[in-house]
């Protein structure tokens, strides 16, 4: 037993050394030279620039709290939507103060569709808080409020949200969404002529 | 529930059984030390690692030495890691300027690295630098699975071997699988993730301003690389503190089903492997029909929960699936299907909140793991692990029939008997034993977010994962204390090592059998009636025992919620 310690000790620490540098350094460097030669974009955050500023990234969720945007659903990353803290609410489902966030987003929702049934997804928080998306539903369900705020026919906001829903390759992979960044940035589009 | 839910269920077994028998193909040509078209590339590699370390590849080992070699491997890999985190602040590639990981931390996550089951008590994105990622954590995804799967590659030479002495050689084993298996897929693995929008890239963060005008710091680091492996070595431990629920770790529907396909690969593959190795792919089938009929029920009800959504909501006046800790681009099919895939197999990540799941549904990934993950399970862990309850199914036979039992040609006796029965009573013994003094001392009660049963729940979770080497938790409980991080550091590494040695010692003693050939007496164990006692003998030996915890958490969490109480 105690010869097969001695044995395996210069294996062990040599290995070691080998497959650290192979699997810890050359591989995850070789990997981000590809990366960034192929698919740069992707590579660095699918970032939005607009004047030369990053405004966001095609796949991170930001926080709405202006009644002019389509709002995003709750988010437990920090005080929201925070890009350092991905996180959950991790509330269980017989918890108070689930019940208790539930209501205050309900509240707020109010003015917007009252006495309508709410999806699900507009006041629950997603697992990673940066969810970038909400159900066609959920956006439906906000039209109404916008079209009064932004001074837009609900149809054609109608017709924004519809035109704007992303289905998975093959529709039984994922749920149907909307990105709601991508939405606001359509809306703001549509406004600007307005504007002018 | 939606048909296009049940068709996505279908459609994952689906594919995976195509990909059985190609992937058991090619694990059984490592297993026999076969060439491959990779060696052209891959082989100076190879032998030169040999060379240096002064390995002989064609070295037999009897089950101690191999053993001994790879329990020392893995000790150090860990102090390696250890070292790698508490110095953290002073080695290069640390955008973040993140701070070392004190004492706890580090040793918490080097124990859960090295056994393969990557639970996280801390955040990766405000923790771990570029450099720990890579090089502290990277390596373990490889390491941890190519050493689980050179142990079932052991245990199935066990089997197969006649009055053999030996079970191969450790060193070779765990080369040709990291070099021929692991490396090649999470090359193109990585790169299909990067195009699918992870990021890759050495840079640390990235400042934006919003639509509304507000900053928003998003982290980026060397994702894909991290994440490829993290999957197909089933170790689940996440670059982001969310895992493969962050946009940037899982983008999309589609990187989420190729996500869950990786978990399942090479499980699936090693039944088919064994039934090779022993003479008979009929034997491989039948286990892993078995895994599946087990696994199906647990979707089924997960799904089933997770789509008919929480009734207390609901009563506020919402509609739909329970979409707490969920994300939309996946839905509750995908997230339940997720969740009983990362707990059958010893994942752990994660790519919804299971602590937010209904009472029942978050009950079906405790239940998986608690099961022993056997079902498919960890890379080589799973079928190891499926195998002595194999052991102990032809046992119980032959006690009931009066024989000597017999599996796949080798009488199985007393020793085997006893050293399956060790292996398999650890689990119970530690998660119920860890949970019972969290539950009473104060350090314990510290931890949980949620209160009533469901708190109970999150510590139960959280043991049964470390012990089963998961991963995953219920992720209210606060476990970054010394309390938690030492209890469960404890509990990974009983829950790793003391299943490892006793299934190693019944390789060693299975080896040096005669073959026993199969009589109109032998109990076949390739039929239905085979499977139905080994799905029997796992759901009473590896589920009854738990029968009572289960009534504490979520059973009670569940009369709870349609009773609509709250706590």
């Amino acid at each position: 037993m105690s010869n097969d310690i001695t044995a395996s000790l210069r294996p062990a620490l040599v290995m070691t050394g080998l497959f650290a540098a192979l699997l810890g350094i050359g591989y995850p460097l070789a990997m981000t030279g590809i990366a960034q030669a192929l698919f740069p974009h992707q590579a660095n955050g699918s970032l939005v620039v607009e004047n030369g500023r990053p405004i966001g990234s095609e796949l991170i969720g930001q926080g709405f709290a202006s009644p002019r945007y389509f709002h995003p659903r709750p988010s437990a990353a920090g005080k929201g939507y925070d890009g350092t803290a991905s996180s959950g609410s991790n509330f269980g489902p017989t918890s108070q103060p689930l019940v208790d966030r539930i209501k205050g987003d309900i509240a707020n929702l109010k003015p917007a569709a009252a006495g309508r049934p709410i999806p699900a997804d507009l006041v629950t928080a997603s697992a990673s808080g940066l969810d970038p998306d909400i159900s066609p539903a959920a956006a439906l369900y906000q039209v109404a409020q916008i079209a009064r705020v932004r001074g837009i026919p609900e149809a054609r906001l109608t017709q924004l949200v519809n035109a704007s829903v992303e289905t998975p390759m093959l529709p039984f992979l994922g749920d149907p969404h909307v990105n709601v960044f991508s939405l606001n940035r359509q809306l703001d589009a549509l406004a600007a002529p307005i504007e002018h | 529930m939606t048909l296009q839910g049940w068709l996505l269920i279908l459609a994952f077994v689906g594919l995976l059984l195509a990909l059985t028998k190609p992937m058991g193909l090619w694990l059984h040509a490592l297993y026999e030390g076969r060439r491959t078209p990779l060696h052209g590339v891959l082989g100076p590699i190879e032998r030169g690692f040999y060379k240096v370390s002064g390995v002989d590849p064609t070295e037999e080992m009897g089950w101690k030495r191999y053993a001994v070699h790879m329990l020392v491997f893995n000790a150090v890999l860990m102090l390696f890691t250890y070292a790698v985190l508490r110095l953290q602040a002073v080695l290069p590639l640390n955008p973040n300027a993140f701070a070392a990981l004190p004492q706890h931390l580090a040793a918490n996550t080097a124990i859960s690295f090295t056994t393969n089951t990557n639970w996280q008590s801390y955040s990766g994105e405000s923790t771990m630098s570029n450099l720990s990622q890579m090089l502290g954590l990277t390596i373990h995804n490889f390491m941890s699975a190519a050493t689980g799967i050179a142990l079932a590659f052991a245990f199935f030479r066990g089997f197969a071997r006649r009055e053999s002495r030996t079970i191969g050689n450790f060193w070779a084993d765990c080369t040709r699988i990291t070099l021929y298996l692991l490396l090649p897929i999470s090359i193109v693995y990585a790169l299909y993730l990067v195009a699918s929008g992870v990021p890759q890239t050495l840079a640390g963060s990235v400042d934006v301003t919003t639509l509304e005008g507000a900053k928003q710091t998003l982290i980026l680091g060397p994702v894909a690389s991290q994440e490829a492996i993290k999957m197909l070595g089933t170790n689940g431990g996440g670059f982001f503190n969310a895992n493969s629920a962050h946009p940037f770790e899982n983008p999309s529907a589609a990187t989420n089903f190729v996500q869950m396909i990786s978990i399942f690969l090479i499980g699936f593959g090693l039944t088919w492997t064994f039934g090779k190795a022993v003479g008979n792919t009929r034997q491989g089938w039948a286990i892993l029909s078995a895994m599946i009929m087990i696994f199906l029920v647990g979707v089924a009800v997960c799904y089933w929960q997770e789509a008919s959504g929480n009734p207390i909501v609901h009563h506020l006046g919402v509609v739909g699936a329970n979409m707490e800790g969920k994300e939309v681009r996946f839905g509750a099919a995908a997230s339940a299907l997720f969740a009983a895939v990362t707990t059958a197999a010893s994942c752990g990540a994660v790519n919804a909140m299971h602590d937010s799941f209904t009472a029942l549904g978050g009950m079906i990934p405790l239940i998986n793991i608690q099961l022993g993950e056997v079902v498919v399970g960890g890379v080589g862990a799973g079928v190891y692990g499926f195998l002595l309850f194999a052991i102990l199914a032809v046992f119980v036979a032959g006690l009931m029939v009066g024989r000597t039992p017999e599996y796949v040609g080798k009488k199985i006796e007393g020793r085997e008997v006893k050293l399956a029965v060790l292996a398999i009573a650890v689990l119970p013994l530690i998660i119920l034993g860890f949970t019972a003094v969290s539950a009473v001392v104060g350090a314990g009660l510290a931890g949980p977010l949620n209160k009533g049963p469901h708190g109970f729940t999150e510590i139960l979770y959280a043991f049964t994962s470390a012990v089963g080497n998961n991963g995953s938790a219920f992720a209210g409980l606060t476990a970054s204390t010394p309390y938690y991080d030492s209890m469960l550091g404890v509990a990974m590494w009983i829950g790793r090592f003391f299943i490892i040695v006793p299934m190693l010692a019944i390789a060693g003693s299975l080896a040096a059998k005669k073959y026993t050939p199969e009589t109109a007496g032998s109990f076949p164990t390739t039929g239905v009636l085979w499977v139905g006692l080994l799905v029997g003998i796992v759901l009473i030996l590896g589920g009854l025992t738990f029968l009572p915890s289960l009534a504490l958490g979520p059973i009670a969490d569940h009369l709870a919620m349609i009773a609509g109480k709250t706590f």
